[in-house]
């Protein structure tokens, strides 16, 4: 009985009940399998988050940005006027995270991939790109490089989903995919 | 005296079930194992990540 | 007999008075601060429902804060201590360790709770549960969670200085009985999950004074979550205790097996909470080794260990039940179950809905690459409110229905209530958990007061199946929490008003008559599967986890390419 001592005073050499032996068996089986599924992605699977992740400033990472911005802007975006930036395909992009705003409108080519590095200025925010539903943390301090391949044109949102104080939920950005 | 004289209620108790009856041992394993697992490697993993290019 | 000891009339219980009196305290605080942050939650589901969107952002934040603070931690960690002293005082038949040094972990408790409620409310501590660096809380915020930390360790030690006791003075003979085993595991989680609270929140409380100059992010997510998670680990282990207990004293059911139900429970022990890296799986700068490993709780070894609790609680029931002749088709142990009796409906909701809303959902979005889907949606959300509510909440409110008699002495008010409420709570929760879910499929955010951007110049058109899903979310909240006002009521006035039981029996029994090993021999006889029922029930469950499994890697295909 649960609620008392066991009544065999040696209840480890009990026989165990023949349903408990076949759910065991499945499930260990079914954990096996699911713990090798993960791995075999990263071989087979085209949806896996690196592991390449830098120390870096708020400056540092701001100055990359910038860079970036003052090379290839080809226009601009929405009231805040914030930058268009049509990088090279397969080069480096920078996507500045901070109250409350992403930076800037990054304008991609589909099918074509790039190293997007991830960081904030601030505090922590979430990337999370709609209506693709990509989502990613990003912590400051950190540059997160990830390598996104759009896979279909048309206007994404980027939308903040770690709360990140009292603006949390004006922070939205764009990213543009191209043909 | 041969192990046959022993009376069943003395029955030498498994080692697994006197692990499963020791909660301070338990506690170590419960203690130690997501420690070393899960906050030190992940400690380590943190501590080596390269300065920015 | 000592005197300090009373013997319960009905279940032949040794209650240790001193025991009792802390018990009674930490269990109606834990019902207070139940009501407190179940009222929160109703606020929270009102102006996540769109046409509604009842309080402005500000207030929304801090609202949202004080409702993960005052379920998750204060509601939870009250009721787990009164659990552990029961588990040990009462079912050793033993006396509690130092009970002088258990109210000054109670008071420890109830003064961090009230501080840190005192301190949200101020406005300045808008920062969640989470209180994620660098966005800074008041010092005392971090102080009040600290004290009530220190108070919650020393109450799990003095389970375990009681266990102590109660073997050098033989008040039991062999093991531990299966609940205690149970509610030792909790202790353990608990322990680890205390000592890493305090190894990240001591350094941020002194950053929030000024007196360290920075924690870093990353290392403050990777400990914290295993505070933060883990504390949910302990719940678990203490919800599962409580079936095993439910089971015994409802149906006089033992255990299939000592064995294999402790092992599953030593799983815990070793395993569960390395899940902790949940929450960090699309975290950069930590390796997928690291992920893989943590998130499958080294080859899902601890997810087995709850698949066969799964399989063992009902089996129990089922063989307990068959023994006493409910031996008709595969289910009329479960039809001839008494759906009435809130300690058995809320119990047994409490296994389906965590099996199959939480557990299932818990261990896809663990995949490494399928939380990238996932993470931060309020799928999270949804899929913790299966485990902590339906799983941990209704337990402990099922249990409770049971100790109000017990420990009390009185006879439960509004029986007809009680009867109807965990399935009113039951149901509202699984919508809450269905539409959250749902919605976080669709990309919408946690934590946000505003998926229209209002104001902002810029838009996102989230799907309309969203909007209605968050609707849907909010009318379930209402069901839920008029279950949850059903329960914290039904309490109070039974404490207050209920009928003094003295030494009468209350009906039905609250200890039902153990099945003698001659009523379960005749269920051997046959030789082949003795609970045919439960692994029926067990097959559904499987086929329902492997169906969703799949799915959701078939949608993490259809994404963008990720590297």
């Amino acid at each position: 009985m649960s609620i008392s001592p066991p009544s065999d005073k040696v209840w480890w050499k009990e026989p165990i009940e023949k349903t408990e032996l076949i759910w065991i068996s499945i499930v260990f089986v079914w954990g096996v399998f699911m713990t090798f599924m993960m791995p075999y992605w990263h071989v087979v699977g085209d949806q896996n988050l690196p592991n390449e992740t830098y120390r870096v400033t708020p400056e540092q990472f701001m100055a990359k940005a910038q860079g970036m911005v003052d090379q290839f802007t080809v226009g601009e975006h929405g009231p805040q006027k914030t930058p268009i930036v049509h990088p090279p395909a397969g080069s480096d992009v920078y996507l500045v995270a901070r109250l409350w705003s992403w930076w800037p409108v990054l304008e991609l080519e589909k099918g074509q991939s790039y190293r997007v590095h991830l960081s904030s200025l601030d505090w922590q925010h979430g990337f999370s790109l709609q209506p693709a539903n990509i989502n990613i943390q990003v912590v400051p301090d950190y540059e997160y490089v990830v390598n996104l391949t759009p896979d279909e044109s048309g206007e994404y949102s980027l939308i903040c989903n770690e709360y990140c104080g009292i603006g949390h939920h004006l922070m939205i950005g764009k990213l543009l995919v191209v043909e | 005296m041969s192990p046959h004289d022993v009376p069943p209620e003395n029955e030498e108790i498994p080692f697994m079930q006197r692990l499963l009856d020791n909660p301070f041992i338990l506690l170590f394993l419960g203690v130690a194992s997501p420690a070393v697992l899960y906050l030190i490697w992940g400690i380590m993993e943190i501590v080596s990540i390269p300065l920015g290019k | 007999m000592n005197t300090n000891f009373r013997v319960c009339p009905e279940t032949g219980f040794h209650v240790h008075k001193p025991a009792e009196l802390l018990m009674k305290a930490n269990a109606v605080a834990a019902v207070v601060f139940l009501l407190v942050g179940g009222t929160f939650g109703l606020l929270v589901g009102l102006t996540r429902w769109p046409a509604v969107h009842l309080l402005p952002a500000d207030q929304f934040y801090l609202v949202l804060t004080a409702h993960g603070l005052n379920v998750l931690i204060f509601w939870i960690i009250f009721f787990e201590i009164a659990l552990l002293y029961f588990c040990s005082a009462v079912l050793l038949k033993c006396r509690l360790a130092t009970p002088k040094l258990g109210w000054v972990a109670f008071a420890l408790m109830l003064i961090g709770a009230l501080l840190n409620n005192y301190i949200v409310m101020q406005g300045n501590s808008s920062v969640m549960m989470t209180s994620y660096t660098p966005m800074g809380a008041d010092p005392l915020f971090y102080l009040s969670l600290i004290l009530f930390a220190v108070g919650a360790l020393i109450g799990t030690f003095i389970f375990f200085g009681t266990l102590a006791i109660a073997k050098a003075e033989n008040t039991y003979e062999g093991s531990v009985p299966l609940v205690t085993f149970g509610a030792t595991v909790a202790a353990i989680i608990a322990v680890f999950t205390i000592v890493s609270g305090a190894i990240i929140l001591i350094p941020t409380f002194l950053w929030s004074v000024g007196l360290v100059a920075h924690i870093d992010p990353l290392m403050y997510r990777m400990i914290w979550w295993a505070f933060g998670h883990s504390s949910q680990q302990i719940n678990v282990s203490a919800h599962i205790s409580i079936w095993y207990f439910i089971a015994a004293v409802v149906f006089g059911a033992k255990p299939l097996s000592e064995k294999v139900s402790r092992t599953a429970f030593l799983m815990y022990i070793l395993f569960l909470q390395l899940a902790s890296v949940h929450h960090l799986l699309v975290d950069p700068g930590l390796s997928s080794n690291y992920k893989m490993f943590n998130t499958s709780y080294a080859m899902y070894l601890a997810v087995m260990a709850s698949m066969v609790h799964g399989l063992t609680v009902p089996g129990a029931i089922e063989a307990a039940q068959r023994a006493r002749g409910f031996n008709k088709g595969l289910f009329e142990w479960l039809t001839k179950a008494p759906w009435g009796n809130p300690v058995f409906s809320g119990m047994f909701i409490s296994l389906v809905g965590f099996g199959f809303l939480g557990g299932i959902t818990g261990v896809v979005m663990g995949v490494e690459q399928i939380n990238i889907l996932i993470h931060n949606t309020v799928y999270v959300p949804g899929h913790f409110h299966a485990t902590v509510v339906i799983g941990t909440t209704l337990a402990f409110m099922a249990l409770t229905y049971w100790l109000v008699p017990v420990l009390f002495r009185r006879d439960l008010v509004m029986k007809g209530l009680a009867k109807w409420q965990p399935y009113i709570f039951g149901l509202g929760m699984t919508g809450v958990s269905l539409f959250l879910m749902g919605a976080g499929t669709l990309g919408v955010p946690r934590r946000h007061w505003d998926i229209g951007f209002a104001g902002t110049g810029m838009t996102h058109d989230f799907p309309a199946a969203a909007y209605t899903m968050m609707a849907l979310n909010g009318m379930s909240v209402v069901l839920a929490v008029v279950g949850g006002a059903a329960f914290c009521i039904i309490i109070v006035a039974s404490l207050l008003f209920g009928r003094k039981l003295g030494e009468e029996k209350s009906s039905p029994a609250l200890a039902a008559e153990m099945v003698t090993d001659d009523e379960y021999k005749t269920l051997h006889a046959s030789g082949g599967i003795t609970v045919p029922g439960t692994l029926c029930l067990t097959f559904i469950f499987f086929a329902s986890f492997a169906a969703y499994y799949f799915i959701n890697w078939k949608y993490l295909s259809q994404t963008w390419g990720i590297s």
